[in-house]
């Protein structure tokens, strides 16, 4: 398995050269570009399937790894491979890029070549932010990624588009070049670039927390935390829909990713010493947020607050270990809110990506965002509302969608840890009720509003296509979690050991 | 005392250089009436043939000749080659941009030559009174390029204060050299050090005489507090010669920093360490501030120059071999994004309209994508965004001051790197977001200017990629001092 088909690089470099093939195709043949970038997306999804089939079970080591050095000099490799934590969200990577370039489809009309190539090159990139085992490598990915979104953001978002994308660039920015120092002093310390390395070294107390800080700072941007959330609303509201999907379904779960592969195991007493602060800005994402979102009248605004909120189960469920273990010794208990945790990445990038394409239906339709502008959409589009509903619901958590299992997990395992991380989690299934559901009635049903939402047409053939296979997911995670839970298994199991062993 | 012959031999490329310039100066005039261009290919092939004869002598060994103030190392040896590749670069844009602005003329190649002869002069000097030469030479040359547009009231002024700043320059720097001739009876480099190190140097004399060099220094870098000439020269400059003062001198420059500092005062590095800490800190926040409010593009390249100097001299605060070679790869990878970022901002002026103000970059992806893209990568690999070479540059420097145990200093560095990323990031918002103001369509670009610039930009984006041979030969070549 090691030395055969650079499985990986693939990923990473065939949506690459595709995306630059219709940047320059594509210029004055629109169809050519949308069918190549079909044509890419589908070949990279399909590829990334080995991934999956190809995936050993029994070990948590890296896998499909590739190491070639990149610059000696300063003991950089180009060092790629996948563990369990790493490989479900490149298969989510590739798997929304086919629904984003899907959904782009007739909507886009100006610069369609721009647009698509930016988002083939953002998938590339993507793939290589969660595959990178080398730290310089990640942060490479990790900074390159801004650019496509940027131009994306900036040129066919909407109104405040350009105050939206310079926020989300500098934010990003600002919070990953803490991490690069931190790289940077951990190479002085260890002559080595290599996340694994990094994972073994040993770290004095203080130079920890400095290390936990760096690496808080740019996750918490990325995730987002409280309270440097703010760019999220503004960027998600203004982006095109596609670019909502791609930030939401896969760009904040960079920031999860990160917690796992750096935190944790890097800086494992800090994390310790510290839990407190990321339980406590967890807690207050999932219920002040949530609250936030009940009040907003936008659709995208509202679904992006409550990203935020469920992006908040992530942190908590992985910081939860160190109470658990603390206070009722049991490991199992520990593993229980970190794999929740994982899930609910994986979940939220299904329901999130789904929450925002259905929006773009209706705005793609009516041009407005605002709750108020709809009412009784369900006279005119049944099948839409069908699966809007069922997204809305899955986005409540209601048993048997993928949103119940991860947020299930996670307010289970926060009762171990303490009673009133559990009764603060837990109201989000009130609250996530409440605005998730409150919308729904607004939007959906009633009377018909105005006659805007009268000529409303129902889905055509490429969204009830798209509808369809995101419900499939979103169902089947819900009810059989079981594979997804197994992938991740003997990782998180290795996780958890490297983020309780003391590096002192 | 006998008189010896000196070897000539390490010498040989700037006496060639001096031979090809003395008989183009006379050719000059000579041809210029019949063969417009004769004396710009004549400039380009002259470098051409120093640069062969560098290479092909290029050795590890250090020589030393003309009684030790002359001296050719592998250090020099590639910075003078880089300084022929950027001022090669200076000199393509440079006669596409004479032409369009009327007012090409022959002299305007023959004094860069001279400035690129002062600059190797520079690079190999071994002693106080070889830098003040080789600084001299180039400086002079420059004036007069400056104030060639004889017409343009905003090039004499920009000339002028050039000139007389250089010249309070030059005289700190003279009264730094004068100080430490006095403290250590010495003008040679390496006896300067090593009087010092052996402690026979009045060290309050000593101090004195380092802190006025680095000031010298400063001013020719264009480091706070020192850059206030920067902006105005900058911006005053016909486009042109802008490109060309904003990138060759600033290698010469780094290179009289490394011979005075590190070759000269190794043993004082407690004192100026101090002063270049606070003019590196001072150079990057202040550039990476005062530029977000510029609206004219060459101002705002000039501050951010300003901050890229501090960032070149995070290398040299480490003051180890390492260090100075990520300084030195710093400055390189610097010129040749100022090449091309000046390069650019020719290819698009027109007669009549210098295409210098960040408005003019307004819809040009609607007008001309393949070159706002270009503009793009250039900006980006200015703010040291990856995959460019600029973050190798940036990213190197860094690591070297994190290494000598300055990790707050890094902190410092990458904030001003966020700060700065903003006015960047203004132009390609100019150029992708918004609609341009004026609606005509935009004359097509000269496929050599075209062809020009997408290869000084794509460089970057090649470089950033395989970064790894180019790092190499900087520590190799400064190693091997």
């Amino acid at each position: 398995m090691l030395t055969g088909f650079p499985i990986l690089s693939t990923l990473i470099w065939l949506p690459i050269i595709g995306g630059l093939l219709v940047l320059f195709a594509g210029r004055s043949n629109p169809a050519l570009a949308k069918w190549l970038s079909l044509a890419t997306v589908g070949l990279t999804f399909i590829l990334s399937l080995q991934l999956w089939t190809g995936f050993d079970l029994t070990t948590a080591a890296m896998q499909f790894e590739e190491k070639v050095p990149w610059i000696p000099m300063y003991n950089v490799n180009y060092h790629l491979g996948v563990d369990g934590l790493s490989m479900p969200l490149i298969l989510l990577t590739t798997f929304t890029q086919v629904l984003v370039i899907a959904s782009a489809w007739d909507v886009i009309k100006e610069r369609v070549e721009q647009y698509m190539g930016a988002f083939l090159i953002m998938g590339g990139i993507m793939v290589g932010v969660f595959a990178a085992l080398d730290s310089i490598l990640f942060y490479v990915f990790w900074e390159a990624l801004l650019i496509p979104m940027f131009i994306v953001i900036g040129k066919w978002g909407g109104k405040r588009r350009v105050y939206a994308t310079l926020k989300f660039f500098l934010y990003t920015f600002l919070g990953s070049v803490f991490m690069l120092v931190a790289f940077l002093y951990m190479y002085y310390k260890s002559g080595s670039f290599s996340i694994l390395d990094f994972q073994a070294m040993h770290i004095g107390m203080t130079a920890q927390i400095f290390i936990f800080l760096a690496f808080l700072v740019a996750f918490a941007v990325k995730i987002p935390m409280f309270p440097v959330h703010t760019w999220l609303p503004d960027a998600h509201v203004e982006a095109p829909t596609a670019g909502s999907v791609v930030l939401a379904a896969i760009m904040l779960k960079m920031g999860g990713y990160g917690f796992v592969r750096f935190s944790l195991p890097i800086t494992p007493d800090a994390s310790m010493t510290l839990d407190w602060l990321v339980i406590g800005l967890s807690l207050i994402a999932i219920v002040y947020i949530g609250i936030v979102a009940l009040a907003q009248t936008d659709m995208k605004k509202l679904v992006a607050y409550s990203s935020i909120s469920h992006m908040g189960f992530v942190t908590l469920g992985l910081f939860l270990v160190y109470d658990i273990i603390q206070n009722t010794g049991s490991m199992q208990g520990a593993q229980l809110g970190m794999e929740g945790a994982m899930v609910q990445m994986i979940s939220h990038g299904f329901i999130s990506g789904a929450m925002f394409l259905a929006i773009g239906v209706l705005y793609d339709r009516m041009h407005t965002r605002e709750i108020s502008a709809y009412g009784g959409v369900v006279n005119t589009m049944p099948w839409f509302v069908m699966f809007a509903v069922l997204f809305s619901m899955a986005n409540v958590g209601l048993p048997g969608t993928s949103g119940f299992v991860g947020e299930f997990m996670v307010i289970l395992a926060a009762f171990k840890a303490n009673i009133w991380y559990g009764v603060l989690a837990a109201t989000t299934l009130i609250i996530g009720a409440g605005y998730t559901l409150w919308m729904v009635k607004r939007v959906f049903f009633g009377a018909v509003a105005n006659e805007n939402v009268e000529k409303l047409e129902d889905l055509n053939k490429r969204e009830f296509a798209i509808m369809t296979t995101l419900a499939i997911f979103v169902i089947a995670l819900g009810v059989y979690p079981g594979p997804l839970i197994e992938v991740m298994h003997t990782s998180v199991e290795q996780l958890l050991v490297q983020a309780t062993t003391s590096k002192l | 005392m006998n008189f010896v012959i000196p070897s000539f031999a390490p010498a040989i490329p700037e006496m060639v250089l001096l031979a090809l310039i003395s008989i183009l100066l006379i050719a000059d005039t000579i041809w210029s009436k019949r063969f417009q261009f004769a004396t710009y290919y004549a400039t380009q092939i002259s470098l051409l043939v120093v640069a062969f004869l560098i290479f092909t002598s290029f050795s590890l060994e250090q020589v030393i000749t003309f009684d030790g103030s002359f001296v050719r190392d592998s250090f020099s040896d590639v910075l003078k080659l880089f300084t022929i590749v950027v001022s090669m670069g200076v000199f393509f844009f440079s006669r596409e941009y004479l032409m369009q602005q009327k007012f090409y003329s022959g002299e305007f190649f023959v004094l860069g030559l001279f400035s690129v002869l002062g600059m190797f002069v520079m690079i190999s000097a071994h002693n106080m009174i070889t830098m003040y030469l080789g600084l001299e030479i180039m400086s002079l040359a420059i004036y007069a390029m400056i104030a060639l547009r004889k017409d343009s009231a905003h090039a004499l002024e920009a000339a002028l204060k050039y000139f007389v700043l250089g010249a309070l320059a030059t005289g700190m720097l003279l009264y730094g050299f004068s100080m430490i001739y006095g403290a250590t009876g010495s003008i040679t480099f390496p006896e300067i050090a090593k009087i010092i190190s052996e402690g026979n140097a009045d060290s309050t004399v000593l101090a004195f005489g380092v802190v006025f060099v680095v000031i010298g220094l400063a001013f020719k870098l264009g480091a706070v507090p020192f850059h206030m000439w920067v902006p105005d020269v900058y911006q005053g400059s016909p486009t042109g010669v802008t490109l060309f003062l904003g990138t060759a001198p600033k290698i010469a420059a780094f290179a009289m920093l490394y011979r005075l500092l590190a070759e000269g005062m190794p043993n004082l590095v407690h004192d100026w360490q101090q002063l270049i800490i606070m003019l590196s800190i001072l150079s990057m926040v202040v550039g990476a501030i005062v530029a977000i409010v510029q609206t004219n593009l060459k101002r705002m390249l000039a501050y951010s120059g300003i901050g890229h100097m501090g960032f070149l001299l995070l290398g040299v605060i480490a003051a180890t071999p390492e260090g100075y070679a990520a300084s030195m790869f710093y400055v390189v990878v610097y010129a040749m994004t100022g090449v091309a970022g000046f390069g650019m901002i020719v290819a698009l002026s027109r007669t009549g309209n210098e295409f210098d103000l960040i408005e003019n970059f307004k819809g040009l992806n609607a007008r001309n994508p393949w070159l706002a893209l270009m503009m793009m990568i250039i900006m980006f690999s200015m703010a040291g965004i990856p995959p460019f070479i600029g973050f190798w540059a940036k990213i190197i420097v860094i690591e070297e001051v994190v290494q000598a145990g300055f990790t707050w200093i890094a902190v410092v560095a990458v904030i001003a790197a966020v700060i700065s990323a903003f006015y960047y990031l203004k132009v390609v918002k100019a150029m992708y977001f918004d609609q341009p103001d004026d609606t005509t369509k935009l004359e097509p670009v000269s496929s050599n200017l075209a062809v020009g610039v997408s290869t000084a930009a794509l460089l970057l984006l090649v470089l950033g990629v395989m970064p790894s041979s180019m790092i190499e030969m900087f520590f190799l070549s400064l190693s091997a001092t």
